[in-house]
């Protein structure tokens, strides 16, 4: 039983002990200077009217509307080509891997590169086709210009989960349509479609999950001189507020919404399972 | 794909004209799968090709497009390791990288052998729990652990082990992971060993450890991959001063100091992703299995 000790220590104290902590914390006024002061329910009517809170929130839920979608059907559609399983298609799948083994800063730094408004690599085709160059991160475009860069770095991964789905169903069946006279569009919809919604269930948690936690790229691409950004994601928000600023309570708090918020959502994909899910 | 479409050509045979069509159609299919790859494949791969290209220019030529470097050189990878304690942020990020690796193997397979092999009451509780705990996200023992290990002296003696030292007190994901493989092992091979007189440490040390070495493997990666690529925590619990922190936050700081010098940047950027993608092409099939065993197994 020694063996559970270190499990049994973290799940104590390292999550069940921050989780209680982070609570406390969250009816706290810190700044871990002078002493904590209790606050009762003002860390969370801050959050009411603190104009970052309100548009992390929102940059946050447009960020996960595209992003989650995005990821998912691309990653999809390439699975399905890489299934077919024609020569060279190993070279393809790491290819497609790459992005999810790089670090985000250095990978958001050669995108800063790419979308840099002057001499960047994306304005000199798009001038060179005779068009304006576009400034890709101003508060109007950033959004879209880094949820593009999360999108392509999470298609790799989404991939391989679905390409692992799509291997396992059995080929019987779609020979035996096959015979039936079952073009390959039916079969995809009739056959694999349904026997991969396990594999698509898991990936739409997962995305969610990522989305819900954007952070890195964010920071690379968009964090201006004083720490700001224009596009701050919710995690964003959270580390301006308990590291830039101190607000322990407001950052705790924060941290809960966030928490919240992901566990309304897994509830709420479960309960969509029992509809969709198709269990062999 | 080959083996379903050899069953309707022996059903077609007696018409041999769809034949060709279908063959057609399936060659038109192939053309059209590599066009859509290989677009896509330019797309994923253009940014690491233009790191490269960019690293190994000159500062002066940075704005010409070419792809081959002319002349080529190494001037930007000097001025890094002149300018900033380069070999210093490598190590810091190798040493916590490292420590965490062996810290989650430890514990992780540790509490995944006692909830796949050990019965005893509450077991299901406890899993379940621990299990409860990936719904929680890490942002959230942010804060509380920031005062933890503040109250504690570490983050002012040894900063860098508020990075490493978690990872000795397990995880949900690594404990599921190394669990679901510890099941696929028959309990026979528990048996006998205990008839052959060995404890519950030798038969998790000698019996099932070796046995889970795919597994292993698997999680060795992410949590190596993940504490190498790591930004929001290093850049909390590590002072921003150059030689204690990790190589992603001294590329960050890098961003701001060397604004405009992209071939430098990229240099960085360069050396950061190098030894795993070095890695990564190696030991490819073991990073692409671990993927896919996390996906499949739930």
């Amino acid at each position: 039983m020694i063996l559970l000790v270190p499990t049994f220590i973290g799940l104590v104290f390292g999550t069940l002990g921050s989780i209680v902590a982070t609570i406390i914390l969250s009816f706290m006024k810190w700044d871990l200077i002078s002493p904590p002061q209790f606050a009762g329910l003002d860390n969370y009517l801050g959050l009411l009217k603190d104009p970052l809170f309100l548009k992390s929130i929102t940059v946050t839920v447009s960020f996960a509307l595209l992003y989650v979608p995005g990821t998912m059907i691309i990653s999809l559609g390439v699975a399905l080509l890489l299934n077919r399983k024609l020569r060279g298609t190993g070279i393809f799948r790491s290819i497609y891997f790459l992005p999810v083994v790089s670090s985000a800063v250095a990978v958001g730094l050669v995108w800063s590169w790419i979308y840099a408004k002057d001499a960047g690599l994306l304005n000199y085709f798009i001038t060179n086709l005779g068009g304006e160059p576009v400034n890709w991160l101003s508060t109007r475009n950033a959004l879209y210009s880094v949820i593009i860069v999360n999108i392509w770095g999470a298609i790799g991964e989404g991939a391989i989960i679905f390409l692992a789905g799509l291997q396992a169903v059995p080929h019987d069946y779609h020979e035996a349509a096959q015979v039936d006279g079952a073009t390959s569009w039916q079969r995809f919809l009739k056959i694999t479609l349904p026997l991969l919604t396990p594999s698509i269930f898991f990936q739409t948690i997962i995305v969610t999950i990522n989305a819900f936690q954007a952070f890195e790229y964010v920071y690379v691409l968009t964090r201006g001189a004083n720490g700001a950004s224009q596009i701050p994601t919710m995690v964003y928000s959270i580390w301006q507020n308990g590291f830039r600023w101190f607000n322990m309570g407001s950052a705790s708090a924060q941290a809960l919404v966030l928490a919240a918020f992901l566990i309304m959502l897994t509830l709420f994909y479960n309960q969509l399972q029992k509809r969709w899910v198709v269990y062999e | 794909m080959n083996k379903s479409l050899s069953a309707p050509r022996s059903a077609e045979k007696p018409i041999p004209k769809a034949r060709f069509g279908m063959r057609t159609r399936k060659l038109l299919a192939d053309l059209a799968t590599y066009a859509i790859l290989i677009f896509g494949a330019i797309i994923m791969a253009g940014p690491f090709v233009w790191m490269i290209a960019t690293a190994f220019k000159l500062p002066a030529d940075q704005f010409t497009r070419t792809l081959i470097p002319n002349p080529a050189t190494l001037e930007n990878f000097q001025t890094l390791w002149d300018k900033l304690p380069f070999t210093t942020l490598i190590f810091n990020s190798l040493k916590i990288a490292v420590l965490s690796t062996i810290g989650q193997l430890l514990t992780c397979s540790m509490a995944a052998f006692v909830f796949a092999v050990v019965r005893f009451r509450g077991r299901e509780f406890l899993f379940v729990l621990l299990l409860g705990t990936m719904l929680i996200p890490p942002q959230v023992t942010l804060v509380p652990n920031f005062i933890l290990f503040r109250t504690l002296g570490i983050l002012k003696y040894s900063p860098q082990m508020a990075l490493w030292l978690p990872a000795f007190w397990g995880g949900a994901f690594g404990t599921f992971l190394l669990r679901q493989f510890f099941l696929t092992i028959p309990r026979d091979f528990a048996e006998a060993a205990r008839v052959d007189g060995a404890s519950l440490w030798g038969i998790f040390w000698k019996v099932y450890l070796p046995l889970a070495k795919p597994a292993l493997a698997a999680l060795a990666i992410f949590t190596f991959l993940w504490s190498w690529n790591d930004l929001l925590h290093p850049l909390i619990f590590l002072p921003a001063d150059l030689d204690q922190t990790t190589l992603t936050v001294g590329l960050s700081l890098f961003q701001t100091q060397y604004a405009g010098r992209w071939t430098v940047m990229m240099a960085g950027a360069l050396v950061s992703i190098a030894p795993v993608i070095v890695v990564f092409f190696l030991a490819q099939k073991q990073f692409i299995e671990g993927v896919a065993m996390s996906g499949v197994k739930k």
